[in-house]
């Protein structure tokens, strides 16, 4: 079953909005970003679906704590990895997730891949998963500019997506090149949801003084410099590492103890800012 | 039914891999490499055919010359991680700073990051040009002992994007192997961009002939990081790529305000060192955040010189020399 090139494929029919995570710059926290993103909208009652397209380094099965987990296929196509929704009936959201990394039978493997074989590998995680009904579907990035994120832009070119977050870290090291994603958006006609600029600052624990270990402002400058929106500063909190690295030995789930921590309330006006920009459902 | 199943045309080339798979699918691929590519039975149906069946086959010519013309490079060291981010442009740049503050060694720096093209930044050349001449392209100096070359230098424009695919990244790596008019180095430090992928791919098989010393592999203290960087030591070891050693970058930060030390980024699962250990590799040490690193960096500085008593200076000497004694110098 050949989606036809072109045309937005049927597995893409009952997403309302489709929102891609980018940056030209690896280590930025596009992964930290999505997560945050995808459980402050699981909190606010949407139905979020994940999709990770960092083939050769995926982090998000680690992020959600599903490293264990694996991807089903049913008649309608392969079925995402589920968050455990509490046993709370008010809940109306719902967090599932699609990662190469729940392919790999051993988490150290390596997937030594050349481009085709990530194009192709794509393609199916577009047209091959049933995601059924979603208010959001979020697509992580690897870093760059190159075969993933062409093959993302082709897939997506007739699905109407929302647009683009772009994450940066405020040094002009990384600002640099964050300015060519933001050109390869341009250049594929991608609309630039915002910016927001991750690890800025970094209050000590010991005095609250805050350090600024990237220096600061690169971000609100390049949403400046490109008129584009900026969507806000997120400073680092070692408490986000923490509440991943340790949500297992939490009673609570993942998505709670989220909600309950300082990062949501940091978190939750940037994403009000997205939600703001009244993007058309496009279901 | 088994997860391992809806994974198409998944064969890496190694065997290793395909061992880990139920289903070893498809069959038969004779790899885009053989002399069958795009030809086997397997092949038929399979979306790749096309491109394997026009590679060129047979031995590539151009590997004789990149041999030639590395033939005068001592040491060729890849810095790689698989995570992005994590400092491994710094330390390139760092351990050319450093290297080359001796004046009888000749260092070079090669930024292998196509997309996201960091070292002209760090080393303070961004605005210069590469020239051609009979002999290749000539390198950008940015002191008399340290050339430099990427990407960047050749851009119409600091922020275009280079949008291209892998296979076009291979042939730029190959100019830059076989064209780039070193002359004589005693060091040829190769930045990389994160992942297992086409760039990777394409130095490993270049230099294979020429001989790459080995690579030093950076991580950050997390897990989240030591995740993506275990693959790329097994990428290593499956491409036949000596580590020389593992350097943990930003672990521990110290406030300047009061000195107390926090860990920004934990090492819940014991950071490099227990990665090292568990992997057997050789453990370079840690560098904590200095946040004048990133300001040295950005005004293509060098840190080394411009705070030689900060503990993350003192920390990065001390790898240099891990690293100088692991390629059996000095």
């Amino acid at each position: 079953m050949e989606a036809k090139e072109g045309l937005p494929t049927v597995s893409l029919d009952k997403v309302k909005h489709i929102i891609l995570i980018l940056s030209g710059k690896g280590g930025v926290g596009k992964s930290s970003v999505t997560t945050q993103t995808a459980l402050t909208l699981f909190s606010m009652g949407y139905k979020v679906g994940v999709l990770d397209i960092d083939l050769t380094g995926p982090s998000l099965p680690r992020m959600f704590g599903l490293e264990k987990e694996s991807i089903l296929q049913s008649a309608r196509g392969w079925v995402p990895v589920a968050m455990k929704s509490p046993e709370d009936t008010n809940i109306s959201g719902s967090l599932s997730v699609i990662s190469l990394g729940f392919l790999l039978d051993n988490r150290g493997n390596s997937v030594v891949w050349r481009g085709p074989k990530k194009a192709a590998m794509i393609k199916q995680f577009i047209s091959d998963v049933c995601w059924g009904e979603l208010d959001y579907l979020l697509i992580d990035t690897p870093p760059g500019t190159s075969d993933e994120h062409i093959s993302i832009a082709e897939q997506l070119k007739w699905a109407n997506p929302d647009g683009a977050i772009i994450v940066t870290t405020p040094q002009s090291v990384a600002t640099a090149d964050v300015k060519k994603e933001i050109n390869f958006c341009k250049k594929v006609e991608l609309n630039i949801l915002g910016i927001i600029e991750n690890m800025s600052g970094f209050v000590c624990p010991h005095c609250s003084e805050c350090t600024n270990i990237f220096s600061s402002g690169g971000g609100e400058k390049l949403a400046a410099e490109f008129s584009v929106p900026y969507l806000g500063n997120i400073p680092i909190d070692p408490k986000f590492v923490e509440l991943i690295e340790n949500q297992h030995s939490y009673e609570t789930s993942l998505t709670d103890l989220y909600k309950e921590s300082a990062l949501f309330e940091v978190f939750k006006p940037i994403i009000t800012k997205v939600l703001n920009e009244k993007i058309q459902s496009r279901a | 039914m088994s997860s391992a199943e809806v994974i198409p045309n998944f064969n890496s080339g190694s065997e290793q891999l395909k061992g880990d798979l139920k289903h070893p699918e498809p069959e038969h691929c004779p790899g885009p490499e053989s002399e069958n590519a795009g030809k086997g039975d397997a092949c038929s149906g399979c979306a790749n055919q096309e491109i394997c069946e026009s590679l060129p086959k047979g031995p590539d010519p151009d590997i004789p010359k990149i041999v030639e013309n590395l033939a005068n490079i001592k040491h060729k060291i890849l810095v790689l991680s698989g995570k992005g981010g994590v400092g491994k442009s710094t330390f390139s740049t760092m351990l050319s700073w450093a290297l080359s503050a001796d004046e009888n060694l000749q260092v070079g720096a090669m930024d292998l990051d196509i997309c996201g093209p960091s070292l002209p930044h760090m080393l303070g050349c961004l605005r210069e040009v590469i020239h051609e001449s009979n002999s290749g392209w000539t390198p950008v100096y940015v002191a008399d002992n340290l050339a430099t070359m990427s990407i960047q230098f050749m851009l119409p424009d600091d922020d275009s994007a280079i949008i291209w695919r892998g296979s076009k990244k291979d042939q730029l790596i190959k100019r830059f192997l076989k064209d780039v008019d070193w002359d004589y180095l005693d060091y040829l430090i190769i930045d990389t961009p994160p992942g297992t992928s086409d760039e990777h791919i394409s130095v490993n098989k270049y230099m294979k002939e020429s001989g790459i010393d080995g690579a030093l592999v950076i991580t950050t203290p997390q897990e989240v990081a030591l995740l993506d960087v275990r693959k790329e030591i097994d990428f290593c070891r499956k491409a036949g790529i000596k580590i020389l050693g593992l350097v943990e970058n930003m672990s521990g930060f110290v406030c300047p305000g009061c000195k107390g030390q926090s860990e920004i980024f934990k090492p819940t699962t014991g950071g490099g060192k227990a990665l090292s250990e568990e992997l057997g590799i050789k453990f370079f040490g840690s560098v904590p955040l200095d946040p004048r690193i990133g300001k040295s960096c950005d005004n293509g500085n060098s840190f080394l010189d411009d705070y030689p008593d900060s503990p993350a200076s003192i920390a990065i000497l001390d790898v240099v020399e891990s690293l100088r004694d692991a390629v059996g110098d000095v």
